[in-house]
């Protein structure tokens, strides 16, 4: 049987469906007691449409492995970060042609300015630029790289 | 079930029927924001007070996340569009959390959509400035930068507040807000320090809207950055006379301007026709 952990786990996230939602840092717990599994997932944004379809996703893929009883929270603090965003999600979003979010220590600056150059996920340069803050959803910037010319989209330190 | 259909497919959970939330399109079917959040109020923490300061700014993000959807399909370039659609989906956010919690922790039973679509103009608690149309992009960006600056403040002294849910969702909202004002800052930089003709236009945006601002009560780093900004601008702080009150009464106590009529009637109409509809 597979665990309920490796179930929740498995959940592809909406808006990023080559990285799962413990890759993204948004399954925050899954404990299972006298056949009852409670998971704990975290917004990443406060208007994230895709909770609801989290929450959905979540209960199927349960069921099918067999949790019949599932209770899911939601856990708001500590806000979600994209610090939390795993290794392996960083490499699989730099695979999916996103450059991951800068790595870094410390909470998010109050005041951005400038930020660190981002490297294009396709060619590794440097040499790139932001074309606009905001992309297709509130987590990513949209940039172009200068070397190879390729538009790509960026996950916003968070 | 076949390996095929395991696999995510957001067809198949939009049209889950197994629990009593139908979606007919991605996002839909809300359920309450704070479903699942640990929310008692804890001792010693005021509930009136509690519910006042989360419908206040509730209605701030409310109705001005209404303005700044107002601008898709009308902005000026498609990034430009995309990142006000985004701000505005903060705001919207950050309204549905603080409304809803403003219901809990007022005890009449009141969820999001209530409060939301079914009071009336006297009971909400928005700043006036958040309820004027937009002019032109100038406007928007001098009026985004004023309100982001001012609330990202206001949230940032909310992370210490004693009620946790209110704590953790000021915590959430600096974040996006610090976005919001690096955006805005930006362009009201841009033009300000621009040509003559945006210089012009974002001297006149201020101008209009400062004796709005001054309901604002802009704290001491608030009131600097936007010195700052202004500064770097080439724009000229109004020292324009602020917005006289109504009977000395202002947004904060339910009077608004005729603006507010017209956004009400645009947001509450279908969920007035239609009262007991889903989505």
């Amino acid at each position: 049987m597979v665990s309920a952990r490796e179930s929740a786990g498995s959940v592809p996230d909406p808006e990023f469906p080559a990285l799962t939602i413990a890759d993204l840092g948004i399954l925050r717990d899954v404990r299972e007691r006298d056949g009852e599994v409670t998971v704990t997932i975290t917004p990443t944004y406060s208007g994230c449409p895709a909770m609801a379809q989290i929450a959905v996703e979540l209960r199927r893929r349960l069921a099918e492995a067999g949790y019949r009883e599932v209770v899911i929270r939601t856990e708001l603090s500590p806000p979600w970060t994209t610090d939390w965003i795993t290794p392996d999600g960083r490499r699989k979003l730099a695979e999916a042609g996103i450059a991951p979010p800068p790595e870094r220590a410390g909470p998010v600056r109050v005041t951005l300015g400038t930020r660190p150059a981002v490297p294009c996920p396709r060619c590794g340069s440097q040499d790139t630029r932001e074309a606009a803050r905001f992309s297709g959803t509130a987590c990513k910037a949209l940039y172009q790289c200068r070397a190879c010319l390729e538009p790509f989209e960026h996950v916003k330190e968070h | 079930m076949s390996e095929n259909e395991s696999e995510f497919d957001a067809y198949l959970s939009l049209a889950d029927v197994t629990q009593d939330d139908h979606r007919w399109a991605f996002g839909t079917g809300f359920a309450d924001p704070l479903a699942g959040v640990d929310a008692p109020i804890p001792a010693g923490v005021d509930p009136a007070a509690l519910a006042a300061t989360c419908l206040a700014l509730g209605d701030d993000a409310l109705i001005y996340s209404h303005r700044l959807q107002q601008w898709v399909t009308r902005a000026p370039e498609l990034e430009e569009e995309t990142a006000l659609a985004n701000i505005a989906l903060d705001l919207l956010g950050q309204a549905r959390l603080l409304l809803t919690r403003a219901g809990q922790a007022e005890g009449c039973d009141r969820d999001e959509d209530r409060l939301a679509f079914f009071r009336d103009e006297r009971e909400f608690r928005n700043v006036r400035l958040v309820e004027r149309a937009d002019a032109d992009f100038a406007e928007l960006a001098a009026r985004l930068l004023v309100f982001s600056a001012w609330r990202l403040a206001l949230l940032q002294d909310l992370t210490a507040d004693p009620d946790p849910v209110l704590a953790a969702i000021a915590a959430k909202a600096v974040k996006e807000l610090t976005y919001h004002r690096d955006y805005a800052a930006g362009w009201v930089i841009r033009l300000g320090d621009g040509t003559d003709y945006s210089h012009a236009k974002a001297q006149a945006a201020l101008d209009t809207l400062w004796p709005l601002a001054a309901e604002l009560d802009l704290g001491a780093e608030a009131a600097a950055f936007l010195d700052t900004v202004l500064a770097e601008a080439t724009l000229r702080k109004p020292d324009a006379p602020p917005l006289a009150p109504v009977a000395g009464k202002t947004g904060r106590d339910g009077t608004h301007t005729e603006a507010m009529g017209y956004i009400l009637a645009e947001l509450q109409s279908v969920a007035r026709a239609h009262p007991d509809a889903t989505w």
